[in-house]
């Protein structure tokens, strides 16, 4: 079940976005329930009234801290915002998001391949939070990015896989791992993505704002396994009619 | 005095301050925590060495719950 993104083996396949959950110690029993090793933060001003908190409860569950570029609608303030997350955390991992406007948060592709192109010279370990573009993702790839990340739908709407064909298609030429990320809304939207044959799953509100978030985020974790076992063990054919599974009374 | 603008609003700091007392004012935890000044990265060996001109445009970032 361990997941490898530029040589660095994680145990688990899925993927936790620290958002929006209501305080630490919810965000805390939905990172143990779900197994996971990486979880995401973003990068933002410093209040110093706020509590902070989030990257020593990464340290104490021993996950590793994957920043974004969340909020950043150029490839300039992406790169600057990886710099400075390469700066306060110690880590040249940087899942690069620049989006193009706030009511769809998609991927602005143009700004996105300058963003890589930039922060591959300057020797991150670059995960772009892409469109569901077979194509785009190749081009990312040849830039060098250490995974591709494709959304399922936009981020935080919880639609589900809105093109599984694509995701397949990308999957079928990808040389670096697949991660669908965003849009997903519950475990069977999981366990497609890795039935699909994605090499795992990221998610953030599909636990962080369920009902129970640690219930939510073990249902997360069993689904990841479950495509992925699913995925491995290969699918029977589709058939039209029926194919009698006892044997025929003579 | 001289005027700067930290993370949006603007301080009147003495003449020759610097990233380094900027961050002091901030916050007394400074881990986790990266700068920036007129979009340019100062490396946290530098806060101390590096004075903040009239004018400058300071971040200060740090990690919070996101993604």
């Amino acid at each position: 079940m361990s997941l490898t993104i530029a040589g660095v083996e994680l145990p688990s396949r899925l993927i936790l976005g620290t958002g929006g959950a209501d305080n630490l110690t919810v965000l805390a029993g939905a990172l143990r329930a779900s197994g996971t090793a990486l979880a995401t933060v973003a990068m933002r001003r410093l209040d110093p009234a706020a509590g902070g908190g989030v990257l020593d409860l990464l340290r104490a569950l021993d996950i590793k801290v994957l920043p974004n570029t969340a909020g950043c609608r150029t490839a300039a303030e992406a790169v600057l915002t990886a710099h400075l997350a390469r700066e306060a955390l110690g880590t040249d991992w940087i899942k690069v998001e620049v989006v193009a406007d706030d009511h769809t948060l998609l991927p602005d592709p143009v700004e996105l391949l300058d963003a890589v192109e930039q922060l591959v010279d300057d020797g991150f370990v670059v995960l772009p939070y892409t469109s569901d573009d077979p194509v785009l993702a190749r081009r990312l790839e040849a830039l060098g990015s250490a995974a591709v990340m494709p959304l399922a739908a936009p981020i935080g709407s919880g639609l589900g896989i809105r093109n599984p064909h694509n995701l397949a298609l990308m999957v079928e030429d990808a040389g670096v791992p697949v991660i669908v990320d965003a849009g997903i809304g519950t475990a069977s939207d999981a366990a497609l993505a890795m039935e699909l044959g994605c090499d795992a799953v990221m998610l953030a509100t599909a636990v962080t704002r369920a009902d129970d978030p640690v219930r939510m985020a073990t249902a997360m974790r069993l689904a990841v396994e479950a495509g992925y076992h699913a995925r491995g063990a290969g699918r029977v054919p589709r058939r039209w009619y029926a194919r009698a599974s006892s044997p025929a009374r003579s | 005095m001289i005027t700067v603008h930290v993370n949006g609003a603007q301080w009147q700091l003495p003449a020759g301050a610097t990233v380094a007392e900027v961050v002091a004012r901030l916050t007394d935890a400074p881990r986790g925590i990266a700068v920036a000044v007129d979009a340019d990265v100062v490396p946290r060996a530098r806060w101390a060495s590096t004075p903040v001109r009239a004018g400058a445009r300071i971040e200060v970032l740090t990690a919070v719950q996101g993604g």
